[in-house]
């Protein structure tokens, strides 16, 4: 016992040091998501045929490769035409894009689920078209699409253990340099695999508890 | 900027010859990590899920923890414990098998619920309507309630192929000799990154694509199904 | 001075599909027309066309003199922008047969919420007009409930004080009972009836014939497209001239 105590003692610390930079990526790579999801999914209703082509074929793209292409095409492939971008950067931007496919989606899909009187309704009482996106359509679209969301961002949590492949200094990275000074192969991976589970266990629980708490609303 | 262009696919040009015979057996690897990992996910997930549905308590107890512990670990961490967390204990897995069983079981514990929600979306009529002109159990459920089940699960399961293939890249850091890993050897040998990549990702795309595009047919036909009904 | 509502020689196609083939109106101020018709005559489009939820595909509207929805330039019409189209029809109060709550927003939100957006009002002020409103309709004790916990009459009343709420020139009802169970009619009817006895301008779709002719002062026949024969209630469903008429009423009174 005393044995894994003491190795928790050497090994947690790193680890939960590459944790701290494990939710910032999230939570970055998220706030980009939601913005460019959103945006899109906007620009979309706006019905301009050009202009719709060119983000189904970036929401095609994005969402039918691996991110971790996406992720070495910034990370390494940049640098080829004279721009590189530091790990962590090009991590948010890697995840951030690839969300933004995500999400778009998921926000065109909430809107469109909204009754066409709604907007009528909105209209009818002298909103402009912008307001009724605003005030009406808008939180109606977000209450809808809060599960669909949480549920991307736990799996994106997951998905920055990708980034430790760019060197970006999370929990999986610090393990990897771990693993290679202490030996203790089996003991950290264990660990890390557990500091993931704890971290996206209760945002899982809560997830679920506002898909349930829709169901009841719908 | 167009010359820039040209330049940039004449390389490709330049460069197929040797490329190509190390890529495409690794575009076979890919493929056959996503088919293997694919099936042990039904099969994980198809039992998963009758765990779920079981009336035994401990079954229950044990699907439920497997479907939690699956949603919150990242597949990059079952991947590392299988390949590199077992030589301490003296079980050398291939990374291949070791791929392709982490994989599955990552993917099982999303499609047991996927699997299950398909069941319940069954009406519970039609079971007794089955049992009622004297089926059993499992003639029920293989004739009556699978062929209803798989409408709803179609589309998820085909979405879930994608993930999987998408995520066999991952294998390339525990050194399956998957597209991804050639494509870092060859970025690293002819300092090409740029092209090397976009042409893993490209070929990835034309995998994954045509069966996105056959998935969002069958969701909408399941919508159409649903609204006829 | 002009009157309240002119409507010319309107047109409207569907992809094609003529629903509205010249259909004119007017409407003084303090005055209801009911118009009635055969499901699928245009009646609704007619009134959609009025605060331009529709665009009619010629003619023309206009409200208290002025052009609406459209700008005119020398000989040409142009659909005005959705700027002033929406500054428009915040004179023009519509009640919708589907009621169109917001779910979002409690009865009392849903009332304020155009006179604070729209119109700038403060906080405060907004929620004593919305009160005021939703004591007209009869919904005050229920003004802190959501939609969802409302009846189809309810809804529909706080609706109709939503529209009130932007003390509108005009009210548009488009069949406003006809999505409710037969026992909540009366309590919708009961309110318009009180609107118009306090003369607020109106136009009401409707297929409740003998309300029509209680509380309009003019009733439209429209079929297929036309205004087949209008005039006085008494006249128009009392003593219908038209055989189409005649059999229309015949069916709807049997019921």
């Amino acid at each position: 016992m005393d044995v894994i105590l003491g190795k928790i003692a050497t090994l947690g610390p790193p680890l939960l040091l590459g944790a701290v930079t494990t939710v910032t990526i999230t939570l970055v790579s998220l706030i980009i998501a939601i913005i460019l999801g959103l945006t899109l999914a906007l620009i979309q209703r706006a019905r301009i045929t050009w202009l719709n082509w060119i983000i189904a074929a970036y929401i095609e793209l994005f969402r039918n490769t691996p991110v971790l292409a996406q992720l070495f095409i910034i990370y390494f492939g940049l640098p080829y035409l004279g721009y590189k971008i530091p790990s962590f950067l090009a991590a948010v931007i890697g995840l951030g894009l690839n969300g933004g496919a995500v999400l778009a989606e998921v926000f065109r899909a909430g809107i469109a689920a909204i009754h066409v009187g709604q907007r009528e309704a909105s209209l009818s009482v002298g909103m402009t078209p912008w307001m009724a996106m605003r005030y009406i359509i808008l939180p109606q679209t977000w209450r809808m699409t809060l599960p669909p969301t949480g549920n991307y961002a736990i799996a994106l949590f997951k998905d920055t253990a990708v980034v430790s492949a760019i060197a970006a200094p999370e929990i999986m990275f610090y393990a990897r340099t771990l693993v290679a000074s202490t030996f203790e192969t089996a003991f950290i991976y264990l660990l890390v695999a557990l500091i993931y589970f704890v971290l996206a266990f209760p945002m899982a629980r809560l997830v679920d508890r506002l898909e349930r708490q829709q169901r009841a609303w719908l | 900027m167009i010359s820039d262009l040209a330049s940039f696919f004449a390389t490709y040009e330049e460069n197929w010859a040797s490329w190509w015979p190390q890529l495409l057996p690794a575009i076979w690897v890919t493929i056959k990590l996503t088919a293997a990992s694919f099936l042990l996910a039904l099969a994980i997930g198809f039992l998963l899920a009758l765990g779920k549905l079981s009336r035994n308590r401990l079954l229950r107890a044990f699907a439920t923890g497997y479907v939690e512990l699956a949603r919150g670990i990242p597949a990059l961490a079952i991947l590392f414990i299988l390949y590199f967390g077992l030589l301490p204990v003296g079980i050398v897995l291939d990374a291949f098998v070791a791929g392709f069983i982490g994989l599955g079981m990552s993917g099982g514990g999303y499609f047991a619920e996927v699997f299950r929600a398909g069941i319940l979306a069954v009406h519970k009529g039609q079971r007794e309507a089955a049992a009622s002109v004297g089926m059993t159990p499992f003639t029920s459920f293989r004739w009556i309630i699978l062929p209803q089940a798989m409408r709803v699960i179609l589309p998820p399961m085909m979405n879930l192929f994608i993930s999987l293939l998408k995520d066999t890249s991952l294998c390339s850091l525990i050194t399956a000799p998957e597209l991804m890993l050639r494509a870092k050897d060859l970025a690293m040998m002819s300092f090409l990154p740029m092209h090397l990549f976009v042409l893993a990702g490209a070929l990835y795309f034309l995998l994954a694509w045509p069966m996105s595009l056959l998935a969002r047919h069958f969701e909408r036909r399941m919508r159409r199904g649903y609204r006829a009904g | 001075m002009a009157a309240l509502l002119r409507v010319d020689d309107l047109y409207k196609d569907f992809a094609g599909l003529k629903v509205l083939k010249g259909v004119s109106m007017t409407l003084e101020r303090g005055h209801k027309t009911a118009i009635i018709g055969p499901s699928g005559c245009g009646k609704s489009t007619l009134l959609r066309c009025i605060n331009y939820m529709e665009t009619p595909t010629a003619g023309h509207i206009h409200l208290d003199g002025e052009l609406f929805g459209e700008t005119q330039n020398g000989g040409k019409y142009q659909r005005m922008s959705e700027k002033q189209l929406a500054r428009q029809r915040s004179q023009v109060g519509m009640v919708f047969q589907g009621f169109y709550l917001w779910p979002h927003l409690n009865a009392r939100d849903n009332v304020a919420i155009a006179p604070m957006k729209v119109r700038g009002m403060e906080k405060r002020a907004a929620y004593e007009l919305a009160d005021a409103m939703l004591e007209k309709v009869h919904m005050s004790h229920k003004r802190d409930e959501f939609p969802e916990r409302l009846s189809g009459g309810q809804q529909q009343r706080v609706a109709i004080a939503r529209a009130l709420a932007q003390q509108p020139k005009l009210m548009l009802f488009d069949e406003p009972t006809s999505a409710l169970d037969p026992e909540l009619v009366g309590e919708v009817l009961k309110v318009i009836q009180e609107l118009a006895a306090e003369g607020i301008s109106m136009v009401l779709v409707t297929h409740e014939v003998r309300f029509a002719r209680q509380v309009a002062d003019h009733v439209i026949f429209l079929g297929d497209g036309v205004v087949v024969e209008e005039g006085a209630p008494d006249q128009v469903i009392g003593a219908p001239k038209h055989e189409r008429l005649r059999s229309f009423l015949k069916q709807i009174l049997e019921h």
